[in-house]
C-alpha cells in the first residue's frame, strides 16, 4: 500500500515512473486537437449558457412556462436582513445566498441567478451571452462532426471508444480497482479501460448530440421545420431544462475528468494530449 | 501541503479565473468582438433558412394548451398623451398607414381590418429571455394587407412603427419600430392581430394591434403598431440595425 501510494503522489506531481519506462504514442494528431478545441468551446458555452439562463433563472417542464410552478428557480427575496438568495427546487427550498439566487455585483449584492464570476460577460449582458453562446456552439458542432467522422471512418470510435462485452463483464473490478486508485500499467495502458471507454462514449455519442438536438429544439424557426424535436423532448421547456441537466452532467463530467488526470499523472497524460506521447511503466517487450 | 501554500495556490487560482472573466467581459465591450460573434448571426440564418425557407408552419396548439394568464413583456402601456385619448375612445379612431415602396399607400382603419379576411390561431409565444407562453390569436395575415398595397420591385423590409416611445439619450423621442423581411412578412402565420384569447387585444399585449411572427422570438413582435413602412433596407431608420432592440446590440434574426 505504502509502495502504491508513493507511486500516486509521484504521479500526481508530474514525476516520472522511477523505474524503467518508454513512450507510447497514445493520441493522433486530430484527436489532440478536437480534444482542445472541445475544451474551449465547453468553457465559454457553460458560462455564456448561465448568463442566458440569468435571464429567466427558472426551469419548467412541457410545452410552456408554468410561471407558478417551476421544477428550478433561483430568486431573491428581501427581507430584513437584506436581499436573501434561494434555490427552489421542487418542493425544496434552500438558502444560498451569495452564490446562487443573489449574488455580489461589484461590491453589491444583486438578485441574480448564477453568480457573476460564473458567468460571461460578467455582468447581466444577455444580448453578449447568446453572441458568444451560438458563436462557440457553432464551433462546437463543427468539431464534434469532425470528430465524429474521423472516429466512425478510422474505426477509432469502434476500436478505441466503444465498449465491449468483455468490457462490461470487468466493470464491477474495474470500479473496485478506480476506487483503491489502482490504474492500469504495462499494456493494459495503451488501451481505455472499461470505465474510461464508458465514460467517453456517453460523453461523445449521447450528452454531445443531446445538448445540440435540446439547443435547436429551443428555436422557434427550427420548431417549425422539424416538429419532431418538440415531440421527442415534450415541448420547448422541457427541452430547456433537458439542456441545462446536460450543461451540468458536462461539468460532472469534467471535474471528475480533471481528478482522474491529476491522479492517473498530471504530466505523462498532459503531454500525450499535447504530443501524443504517453510514458508507459516497464520495458519495451514487457 | 502546508496552510500558506495552500492559501497561496487558491489565491492565484482566483487571481487567473478573475483575470481571465475581466478579459472576456471587457473584450465583450470591444466593437469588433461583438461585430465578430454578430458575423454568426449570418450564418445561423442561413442554415436555419435553408431548411425553413419555405413557409413551414409553427406548431399550433390546443384550446387546453392556452395558458390560464399570457404574460406581458416590454413596455405595458405607451401612456402618451396621444395613446390615452384613443384608448379612452375604444381606439375606435385607430388607423394603420401602409407605406414606402408600394404602389398604393393605404390608411387602414381598425375597421376596415377586422373587415379582411383573419386567422385564428394557438401558438407558442418565446421570449428570448427563456420563457414560454401558450395563446389564441386573431388579426389579418400581413401578407394580405401587402398585397393591397403592392410592394415596388425594390421592396426587402417590412418596419412596423410603434406607439409605445422607448425614451432614448437625453429624453429624446425613440420610438419602437421592428422589422421583418419579406419571407418572414408574407408567411401565413404573421399576423397584425387584434383579439387575444377572443378578447380584444388588452393594452399590455399590444392594443389595438400587435403583430405576431410565429418563427421569431417576442422582441420581433411589435406592440401598439402604428404604421408600416416598406423598404429597401433599414440602415437609415433610428439607430440603423433594423429594430428597437437589435440597436441594443441583440441579434436581426431571432429564429433562434
Amino acid at each position: 500500500m505504502a509502495i502504491n501510494q508513493a507511486r500516486i503522489v509521484r504521479r500526481a506531481l508530474g514525476l516520472p515512473p522511477d523505474g524503467p519506462h518508454y513512450f507510447f504514442y497514445r493520441h493522433t494528431a486530430l484527436v489532440r486537437i478536437s480534444h482542445w478545441i472541445n475544451a474551449g468551446c465547453l468553457a465559454f458555452l457553460l458560462m455564456s449558457g448561465l448568463q442566458i439562463f440569468n435571464a429567466h433563472p427558472a426551469l419548467y417542464w412541457g410545452k410552456s412556462s408554468d410561471f407558478d410552478h417551476p421544477m428550478l428557480s433561483l430568486t431573491a427575496q428581501n427581507t430584513d436582513n437584506g436581499l436573501v438568495g434561494t434555490t427552489q427546487i421542487g418542493p425544496w427550498h434552500f438558502d444560498t445566498t451569495g452564490v446562487l439566487g443573489a449574488s455580489d455585483v461589484d461590491g453589491v449584492r444583486m438578485p441574480r441567478g448564477f453568480p457573476a464570476w460564473a458567468t460571461l460577460p460578467g455582468p447581466q449582458w444577455l444580448a453578449m451571452g447568446r453572441l458568444w453562446h451560438f458563436a462557440f456552439a457553432w464551433l462546437f458542432v463543427i468539431n464534434g462532426l469532425l470528430f465524429w467522422g474521423y472516429a466512425i471512418a478510422r474505426r477509432h470510435a469502434g476500436r478505441d471508444l466503444l465498449p465491449t462485452k468483455a468490457d462490461l463483464i470487468h466493470l464491477p473490478r474495474e470500479i473496485l480497482d478506480h476506487l483503491k486508485l489502482n490504474f492500469p500499467k504495462g499494456e493494459a495502458a495503451k488501451r481505455y479501460n472499461a470505465l474510461q471507454k464508458l465514460a467517453y462514449s456517453l460523453v461523445i455519442f449521447v450528452l454531445g448530440p443531446l445538448i445540440v438536438l435540446t439547443g435547436l429544439t429551443m428555436s422557434p424557426t427550427l420548431d417549425a421545420t422539424f416538429p419532431g424535436l418538440l415531440w421527442l423532448f415534450g415541448g420547448r421547456q422541457s427541452a430547456r431544462t433537458i439542456h441545462f441537466i446536460c450543461a451540468f452532467s458536462f461539468l460532472g463530467f469534467f471535474i471528475m475528468h480533471i481528478v482522474m488526470v491529476i491522479l492517473s499523472g498530471t504530466w505523462n497524460n498532459l503531454r500525450s494530449m499535447i504530443t501524443g506521447q504517453y510514458a508507459i511503466e516497464g520495458g519495451e517487450d514487457e | 501541503m502546508n496552510d500558506n501554500r495552500r492559501r497561496f495556490l487558491s489565491r492565484a487560482g482566483a487571481g487567473v479565473l478573475t483575470t481571465v472573466l475581466a478579459g472576456c467581459t471587457s473584450l465583450s465591450e470591444q466593437k469588433w468582438v461583438s461585430e465578430l460573434l454578430s458575423q454568426v448571426e449570418i450564418l445561423t440564418r442561413r442554415a436555419q433558412r435553408m431548411f425553413a425557407g419555405s413557409h413551414a408552419l409553427a406548431p399550433e396548439f390546443s384550446k387546453k394548451d392556452i395558458a390560464p394568464v399570457f404574460r406581458a413583456n416590454g413596455t405595458l402601456n405607451p401612456d402618451t398623451a396621444d395613446y390615452n385619448a384613443h384608448a379612452a375612445n375604444g381606439f375606435r379612431d385607430w388607423r394603420i398607414e401602409v407605406g414606402g415602396l408600394v404602389e398604393r399607400p393605404l390608411s387602414i382603419s381598425m375597421v376596415q381590418l377586422r373587415a379582411m379576411p383573419s386567422r385564428t390561431q394557438i401558438t407558442r409565444h418565446d421570449c428570448v429571455e427563456g420563457w414560454s407562453c401558450i395563446g389564441e390569436w386573431t388579426g389579418t395575415p400581413l401578407s394580405l394587407v401587402l398585397a393591397a398595397a403592392r410592394p415596388k420591385e425594390n421592396a426587402r423590409y417590412v418596419v412596423f412603427h410603434c406607439a409605445d416611445n422607448m425614451v432614448g439619450e437625453g429624453d429624446t423621442e425613440n420610438f419602437y419600430y421592428e422589422s421583418l423581411d419579406l419571407l418572414e412578412a408574407t408567411h401565413p402565420q404573421t399576423l397584425l392581430a387584434y383579439e387575444l384569447n377572443g378578447q380584444a387585444l388588452p393594452i399590455e399585449h399590444g392594443a389595438p394591434v400587435r403583430l405576431r411572427a410565429e418563427r421569431q422570438l417576442g422582441y420581433k413582435m411589435a406592440k401598439y403598431v402604428r404604421r408600416i413602412e416598406v423598404v429597401a433596407y433599414y440602415s437609415h431608420i433610428s439607430g440603423g440595425r433594423g429594430g428597437y432592440w437589435e440597436d441594443q446590440g441583440y441579434s436581426w434574426y431571432a429564429g433562434i
